[in-house]
Order: C-alpha cells, then structure tokens, then sequence
C-alpha cells in the first residue's frame, strides 16, 4: 500500500492550495455561498483550465484519467478551504455515474463537455422515506412509446437547481426495496415534468427536492442496463463517501490550526488557556482522531479503485465510520475550546463546523455503516 | 418510572397541568413545540399569564409575590411547565438578579425593583462578561468611577443573552484596583435606556441572534443602584451561584424534548420499520433516557435536603454539567434521527407564519440549527471546564 503522494498529487495539492489561499477567505466565501448558484461559475471555468474537472474523466474522453485517491486530495484540499463549487455533485457523482454506466456513445457526448466546465450534473438518488437504503426507490418509470414516463420525488439532490442535467434513479421493474429493478436516466432539468424546489443548505451550499410529475426521457436516456443500476448506484455512493470523508480530512485539519492558534492567542487567568493541561489533552484527541482518520481514508481511496466490491464496501464504510466519530470529536471540541467565540458567525471556524456535521448525515451515517460493515465478510 | 406522589401532590400536580392547558396561547405552544424563534412578546405574554395567577415566581417567598410551595411541589410546576411547551421564563430578572435585590438591596431597591421583575414589565440581562473576561471573570475592566452622587460606567460588556429587549442590566463593575481582582468589584443596576449605552448584535452560527455586545461609554449611573457595599460585589454574584439552581439541570425540558425524539424516531422510517425500532438508535434513546434519570433523581434528592433545610452546594455544578451534557445529548440524536433532511436551511421556517409547504417533514426545519445553537449550553453560566474545576477543587478538596 502506497501513502505517501506522487509528485502529481503533490502539484495538485499545491495548486489548489495557491488557488483557495487567493480565492477563498471567509468574506468571499461568504459572499459566493449567498448567491444566486450558490458557488462561482468563474471559478468553475478555472478549475476546468487547471484539469480539475478532467482529473476523473477517463484519458479516452479527454480527461486525465485520474484514481479516487487523486480526487481525494483534490477534495482535501476543498474542504481546507471550504470550497462551494459542486465537485462532488457533478464530478465525483455525476461523473461517477456516466463513467461506471454509459455507452461509449454517452460518454463522448457528454464527458468533454464536463471535463471543459460546459456541462453540470446533478445525482438523484435519495428519496424521502429512503433513509440511506440505495435500494428503496419508490420512483417509477413507466414505458411509454419509445421512452418512459417518470413519477416520484427524489430528496435533497444537492446542486440540482444549477445542474443542466439530472441523473435519476427510478425503478423500472420489482417493489420498493428490491435491489434488481433500478434504473438510471439522464433528464434534462428544464424538462416539462421536473419540479425543483431549491433551498439553502444550512452548510452553505445548495441542494432540491426533485419532483418528477409526467417528466418523459427517451430510451437514449437510459445508463446502463435496464433494471441493473443498484451495484452502479452503490459504487458512485462509496466513491461519493470516499470525497466526503477526505473533505472532512481538510475540514478537521484546519479546525485544529484554529483551534491550536486560539489556544496560544487566548489568555485567562493571566497565561495563555492551552498552559491548562486539560485542554492540551482535548487537543490531543483531536489531533489523534484526525491522523487515524487521514490514514484510514487514503488507505480506503487505494483500495477503491482496486478491490471487489465487498472489499470496496467494508473499506468505504470503515473510512465512513472513522470519519463519523472524530468528526464529531473535533468539531465538538473546537468550538468549546473557542469558548463564546466558537459559537459566533464572525469566525469561518462555524462554517467548518457545519461542513463537517453535514457530512455525518450525507451517504449514510455512523450507524448506516457500521451496520454495513458488520455485514460484510473480512476479506 | 414515575415520582410516587402523595395525593395533595398529585392533586397539586393536576391543578397546574390543567391551568396551563387551558392559559396557554395556542400560538406560542405551537412555536416552542416546532422549535421556532421566539419573540419578546411571547415570552412576555405567556410571563404576565403566569404572573396574573400568581405563578410566575413560586420560589420566591411569598411577602415578594411568591408561593409557599414545598420544593417538591416547585419542581413539579417546573416539569408541568416544560411538558406542556411553555417558553422559559427568563432566568435572568427573576432567578438572578432578584434574590441578589432581596438579599443584599435596600428598601428603596426591593421596592421599585421586585414588583417590576414580578410583572414583567422589565427586561433583565446578565452583564458579567467581558471580551477579556470570561471563564476568568474577576478580571473585568468595565470601570465605575464615582462622580456627585452618580458612577460614570466605561467598557463593554459581551455575549449579553437577549440584551436587544432588556430595559435594566445588571453588571459587575470595577471600582477599585487595589488588591485581588475579587475585591474591587461592585454589583451596579443600570437602565438599558441610559445615554451612552449602545447594543450590538452578534449573530450565532445557527444563523440566529440572541447574543450582543453592550457598550458603556461614560454612562451615568446614579450610586443608588449599587446593590449593597462598594467592591463587594463579587461576593453577592457568588451567593447568586449557590441559590435556586436545581432550574439549570433543566429536567423538566429534556423529558419533553425525549418525548418529542420518540416522536420522531417513531415518525421516521428505517429498514422495515421505524426508527424508534432500530436496535441500535433505540439503544441510544435508551442510554439518554437512563441519564435523564439519573439526573432527575439527583435532582430530586437535593430538593429533599433543600426541605429538609440543607442548603445545595457544588451539586449545582454537576446538574450544569450533565444537565447540558443531556440537552446537546437530545439535539444530537434528533440531528441523526432526520438523515439528508438535516442538510435543508430555511431561514423562514425558523419563524411563525410560514406557509409554503415545508421540506421534508415539518418537524425537521429546525433541528440542525437547534443542534448547532446548543453547543453554548457547555459554554455558557461557566464552561464545563470551569464546572469540573469547582468540583475538583470545592467537593475533592484537591
Ligand atoms: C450563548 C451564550 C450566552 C451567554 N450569555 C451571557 C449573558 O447573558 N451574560 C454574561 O455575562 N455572559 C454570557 N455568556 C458568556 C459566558 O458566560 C462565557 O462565554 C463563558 O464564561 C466562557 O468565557 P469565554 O467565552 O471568554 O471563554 P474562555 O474563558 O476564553 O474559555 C475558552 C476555553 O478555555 C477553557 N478554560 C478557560 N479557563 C480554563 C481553566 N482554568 N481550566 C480549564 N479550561 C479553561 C474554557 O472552558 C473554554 O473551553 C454567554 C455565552 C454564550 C455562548
């Protein structure tokens, strides 16, 4: 197993150091994150120029054809910063998705246009009473002349309102719950038939409910096979958690900088408050917790791109898990440490600590995958 | 597990649930329920409702307008209180500033001053932080110099709850720097309205606006409303500490809001059934609930040794502790038992009187900030730091 960077990822994880660095203090942050995209377009078109967008595009379609590792330090370099930009949405799932499941047709209509910034995806495959099962899809689509007819309510498909397509899960055949059945379409957002109703995310980004009333697709839409999506949906999840978990990895490394700054700038009692030998073993722990997470995590990244799919599933849903509980560990301390300024709008450092509760709650949590885990044979 | 009640508490106990079922306004319940923000009035009308009854300061005694409940008694209108989704009734006239009045005021002080807190009719803040004091809070600089028979403040306080309502403030000044930090400080009740006075707002991470700085520029105040001794004033904030704080384990407010999760949880679907029957969230409900009680029960074990005329000491630093442990506790389950409907931030469905249709289950829009919101609770009244270093050191003796 390799853990230590190439030079590649080390340019990578440099240029997007130098970009965030000049791009994102918490004032323009702030500013993108209240308008009307939730994010910049300019910066997205920067990010194409950089080969950002290219960087999981397979080489054939004019990407770089990079791993999830390389996308995960990419991601950690994001969540340092906190980047808005719909990455996750659009590359790691949207991209995720066309890669895993369409036609070489599909792929060379679509794959340049998203590696080149032109085209933004969106991924929808939650539903209200779902919870984090994949497999309960109560969405349908019905066959109807030479395509289908879509009816159901997809939850929280983040980025939806600014995507210009949206990658449906419906199910084609079998009952709520059954893995086979499932299918996935490519559907045009402004279609008559799909209904957004766009809102805020309390972590500063955007996301939808989707309602589909009557939206038709034709059967050109269709990824992949008919009925076969459930192992395609499972793997663009694990790799979608393999992102979140490594923005969580830069998130709790920047909560421990401010956190260990403030410690040495606030004085009470006469000396600086991290002399109390209680809060440097606070600090302690979340210092642990992140470097254990770190490591899980890319060993995870390597393993995904590799393994089988129990294998991929029991490494995924470990990272998932790690990352779960230092997140909360770290986040948790980094505010009571910050004392009554931890709870203000005036430091990024809540903003952080939103991004890193969200991710708790995104792909399933904890409990999800430690359930997950626990079911899987070791291997 | 339930309290054995003896049949004039029990009787005691149905008087109160039935009063308030019937006095309290449908809209305020509906907005503490659904967790929404609150306004002044709300907490005012529902005050001036208890007040009417003679109700809204049972533990004072009775010559101010008090009750002459037993602790007991006290504790249960407490719970009837939380069960029935009353808004709090600010701690900060009533529970902290008026036994300081009572105990160490003048005539003149109890006079004007009591009857108002009773009614309502002023708002009370806190006044003891400052942004270089806090957990060490004897070294507050906010100055009083004497000047005729009035002080001229200086200084600013922070992080002063809900000072955007407040008619009266109540602050520790410096009057003097001689000696240790603790011994030239006086406790001064000063009018919101007084020129030279300026709020400023500070939003909290969950987006909403309850906390303030309060500037003092050469504010004039007149000396009668130091309360008791110049440079005493220490002495009366830490007989404020030792008084009536069986409120902070907040008990009666953490049952509700676990009857509220259950709801939730029961509401929320998982695997074949409902999240009320995952083995491992009910495990999880279970562990909070058995916290509750073992609170509830030290709880009820100092109200006892309060009847029995045994005055509380440190305990209250171990109510406040797992008091808030229990509140961040309920937040974070309820945050875990939505899943993606967490993420939604609706900045209006915080409010009353929102009418397009809600993002997932109406229940939900207020969780995540609630979660985010109750991380002050470990913070505020003294951190928990701070708690467990009285412990060690009042209780240890180490
Ligand atoms: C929502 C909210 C409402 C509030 N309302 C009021 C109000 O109405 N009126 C009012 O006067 N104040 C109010 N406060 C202020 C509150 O009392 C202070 O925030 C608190 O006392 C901590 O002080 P600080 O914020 O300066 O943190 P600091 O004292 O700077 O503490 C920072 C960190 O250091 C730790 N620490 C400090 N000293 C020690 C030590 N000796 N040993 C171990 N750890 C230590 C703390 O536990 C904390 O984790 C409020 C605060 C909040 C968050």
């Amino acid at each position: 197993m390799e853990f230590t960077l190439s030079d590649e990822q080390v340019l990578f994880q440099e240029s997007v150091e130098s970009f965030t660095a000049k791009q994102y203090d918490a004032d323009k942050r702030r500013a993108l994150s209240e308008s009307e995209d939730g994010f910049s377009r300019a910066h997205w078109a920067h990010f194409a120029e950089l080969g950002w967008l290219g960087l999981g595009i397979e080489e054939a379609h004019g990407g770089l054809g990079g791993t999830a590792l390389d996308m995960a330090v990419l991601m950690e370099g994001f969540g340092r910063a906190l980047v808005l930009e719909p990455y996750l949405s659009s590359m790691v799932m949207g991209g995720g998705a066309l890669e895993l499941a369409a036609s070489e047709k599909q792929k060379s209509a679509l794959l340049p246009a998203l590696g080149g910034g032109a085209l933004l995806l969106a991924f929808a495959f939650a539903e209200p009473r779902a919870r984090y099962d994949l497999a309960k899809v109560a969405t349908i689509a019905e066959k109807c002349g030479g395509g289908y007819l879509l009816r159901g309510h997809k939850s929280v498909v983040l980025h939806a309102a600014s995507a210009d397509k949206i990658i449906v899960s419906a199910r084609t055949a079998g009952g709520v719950g059954d893995k086979a059945g499932i299918s996935l379409f490519l559907l045009e957002r402004a279609a008559p038939g799909v209904n957004l109703q766009s809102y805020p995310t309390v972590d500063g980004g955007r996301a939808a409910e989707v309602v589909l009333d009557e939206a038709v697709v034709t059967e050109y839409d269709l990824l992949g096979q008919e009925g076969q999506a459930h192992a395609i949906i499972e793997a663009v999840i694990d790799r979608a958690i393999i992102a979140v978990c490594a923005e969580a990895i830069g998130i709790m490394q920047t909560l421990i900088e401010m956190t260990r700054a403030y410690l040495d700038n606030r004085k009470q009692f006469g000396i600086p408050i991290g002399k109390f030998q209680v809060l440097q073993h606070q600090l302690v722990d979340m210092y642990m917790a992140h470097e254990l997470s770190k490591a899980l995590t890319y060993r995870a990244a390597a393993a995904i791109a590799s393994a089988e799919s129990a294998a991929r599933a029991r490494a995924v849903s470990a990272a998932k898990v790690q990352i779960g509980k230092a997140g909360s560990l770290v986040g948790q301390q980094a505010i009571q440490l910050h004392g009554g300024m931890g709870m203000t709008d005036e430091l990024p450092l809540g903003q952080y600590f939103k991004r890193l509760t969200m991710i708790e709650t995104l792909f399933g949590n904890t409990d999800h995958h430690r359930r997950r885990f626990a079911a899987l044979p070791e291997t | 597990m339930e309290i054995t009640l003896s049949s004039a508490d029990a009787a005691f106990q149905s008087d109160v649930r039935s009063f308030i079922e019937a006095a309290l306004p449908g809209d305020i319940k509906s907005k503490v329920e659904l967790g929404q923000h609150l306004e002044k009035d709300d907490y005012v009308r529902w005050h001036k409702i208890l007040h009417t009854k003679g109700w809204a300061a049972p533990a004072w005694p009775v010559e101010y307008g008090g009750t002459d409940w037993t602790p007991l008694q006290r504790h249960l209108f407490e719970e009837e209180l939380a069960r029935a989704s009353t808004p709090r009734l600010m701690p900060f006239g009533l529970s902290m500033v008026a036994p300081v009045i009572m105990a160490f005021g003048d005539a003149a002080q109890k006079q004007h001053f009591l009857p108002r807190i009773l009614s309502c009719e002023d708002w009370w803040c806190q006044g003891y932080s400052e942004p270089g004091a806090g957990s060490d809070l004897a070294s507050l600089t906010t100055k009083a110099v004497p000047d005729g028979t009035d002080y001229i403040v200086s200084g600013a306080k922070t992080w002063t709850t809900l000072a955007q309502y407040a008619d009266m403030i109540f602050c520790l000044v410096r009057t003097s720097s001689e000696g240790k930090p603790q011994t030239g400080i006086s406790f001064l009740l000063i009018d919101m309205h007084s020129p030279g006075i300026t709020v400023r707002p500070i939003r909290t991470m969950d987006g909403g606006y309850e906390v303030n700085d309060v500037f003092f520029d050469e504010v004039r105040v007149p000396q009668a409303n130091r309360v008791g001794e110049e440079n005493k004033g220490w002495t009366y904030a830490k007989f404020l500490l030792g008084h009536e704080r069986t409120g902070i384990a907040a008990i009666g407010r953490s049952k509700q809001e676990l009857r509220q999760l259950k709801v939730i949880a029961a509401a929320e679907a998982a695997g074949d059934g409902s999240l009320a029957e995952d083995g491992a969230f009910a495990g999880k409900m279970a562990d909070l609930e058995i916290d509750i009680l073992a609170l509830e029960s030290l709880v009820l074990k100092i109200v006892a040794d309060e009847a029995a005329g045994r005055t509380p000491g440190a305990e209250a630093s171990i109510l406040k502790i797992r008091g808030t442990e229990i509140q961040q506790r309920l937040s974070e389950l309820a945050l875990e038992a939505i899943g993606y409907y967490a993420n939604p931030y609706i900045a209006e469905a915080q409010e009353a009187g929102w009418n397009e249709p809600p993002v997932g289950p109406e229940y939900a829009a207020t969780v995540a900030p609630h979660y985010f919101n109750w991380r002050k609770a470990s913070i505020y009244g003294g951190t928990n730091e701070i708690q467990k270093n009285i412990i060690a050191k009042m209780v240890l003796g180490l």
